[in-house]
């Protein structure tokens, strides 16, 4: 009896890990931006439907949101998951608790135009990423992300994938609320 | 003239020289770093879109006569460790690394001390008399141990 407690005792060990492992999100990297400054960037603002971009004039810089918390939050017209998120960001634009910055990430002006218009826009405004540049500073690689940024322009917390509202309930928030003070 | 003609002909070979150099420095960092969307290719080896891009970045930025560890710590910066397909060694990854060798280590110890039991274990006891009778009465005599063959 006593030779197989060895044996046993391995297997449940082996069966903890795997069933931890189970547990876990390869997809949720962690983020070494946390904690740091926000990249800056200095990007064209996607313009109202059919109006073209003029020289000079509509560009965003996350610099000109200093000293307020906010949310950048990444998408594209061809990301499915971002329009699960979407209503939810609506919603919140609607109870006007924290300002929403779009980054539109490799789209393309119409089609991002289109988006807004069928789903809805909860963004002060959007920058173009046309290229995605801006996303690799940002580590995107996952469509939608968000980040929440604070007035010292430091990101303090990143969503990987659709925010759900248990997400921003509980976490996003009020961490934002904590920042604000 | 022939002196000029020859300076081309080195400096072109040079050159080639230099693009395949690169070409072999941007495939061997491409296979190091660890594609994000479709996690068990490398660069090199995946089709998602940000590959390309990221591919494109190292391509760009081995152009611009970056080094590969200031290329690697670009994307660490943003990515994490977990763009890197070989984990580093520090405190986190400890086991990661040390764990397989423990592991070999303990089963080593095992396998050790499992033989040297079984070494001293008592051989087996030799037959009793009325045990070799018995025997000798169905098998026909017994040559003595060391005769035979």
């Amino acid at each position: 009896m006593k030779r197989f407690l060895l044996p046993l005792a391995v297997f449940l060990l082996l069966v903890g890990f795997l069933a931890a492992g189970l547990k876990l999100d390869p997809r949720e990297v962690p983020s070494p931006l946390i904690g740091k400054p926000a990249p800056a960037f200095d990007l064209p603002v996607l313009q109202k439907a059919g109006q073209s971009h003029a020289p000079g004039a509509g560009r965003f810089a996350p610099a000109d949101m200093r000293g307020k918390v906010w949310l950048l939050n990444v998408w594209a017209s061809w990301c499915e998951s971002c329009r699960d998120e979407h209503p939810l960001m609506v919603e919140l634009s609607k109870k006007g608790l924290l300002p929403i910055l779009g980054l539109n990430y490799k789209d393309k002006d119409e089609d991002a135009q289109r988006w807004l218009a069928q789903f809805g826009n909860p963004y002060q405004l959007s920058a173009v990423d046309a290229d995605g540049r801006i996303g690799i500073d940002y580590g995107v690689y996952g469509v939608p992300e968000t980040y929440l940024i604070d007035a010292d322009g430091v990101i303090r917390y990143k969503q990987i994938g659709a925010i759900t509202p248990e997400v921003l309930e509980r976490k996003i928030l009020p961490m934002a609320a904590a920042l604000r003070k | 003239m022939r002196v000029l003609i020859f300076a081309f002909l080195i400096s072109i070979a040079f050159n080639a020289r230099a693009i395949e150099n690169n070409d072999n420095r941007i495939r061997a960092l491409e296979e190091k770093l660890r594609c994000l969307v479709c996690q068990n290719q490398t660069l090199a080896d995946s089709n998602a879109d940000l590959a390309g891009d990221l591919r494109k970045q190292v391509r760009d930025q081995v152009a611009a006569g970056r080094t590969d560890q200031e290329i690697i710590d670009y994307l660490v910066q943003r990515y994490g460790d977990f763009v890197l397909y070989e984990p580093p060694f520090k405190a986190t990854t400890v086991l990661l690394w040390v764990g397989p060798f423990l592991l070999l280590a303990a089963a080593g110890g095992f396998l050790v001390v499992a033989v040297r039991r079984r070494r001293r274990a008592p051989e087996e006891p030799a037959l009793a008399a009325d045990e070799k009778r018995l025997v000798e009465r169905v098998l026909g005599p017994v040559e003595k141990s060391g005769d035979a063959s």
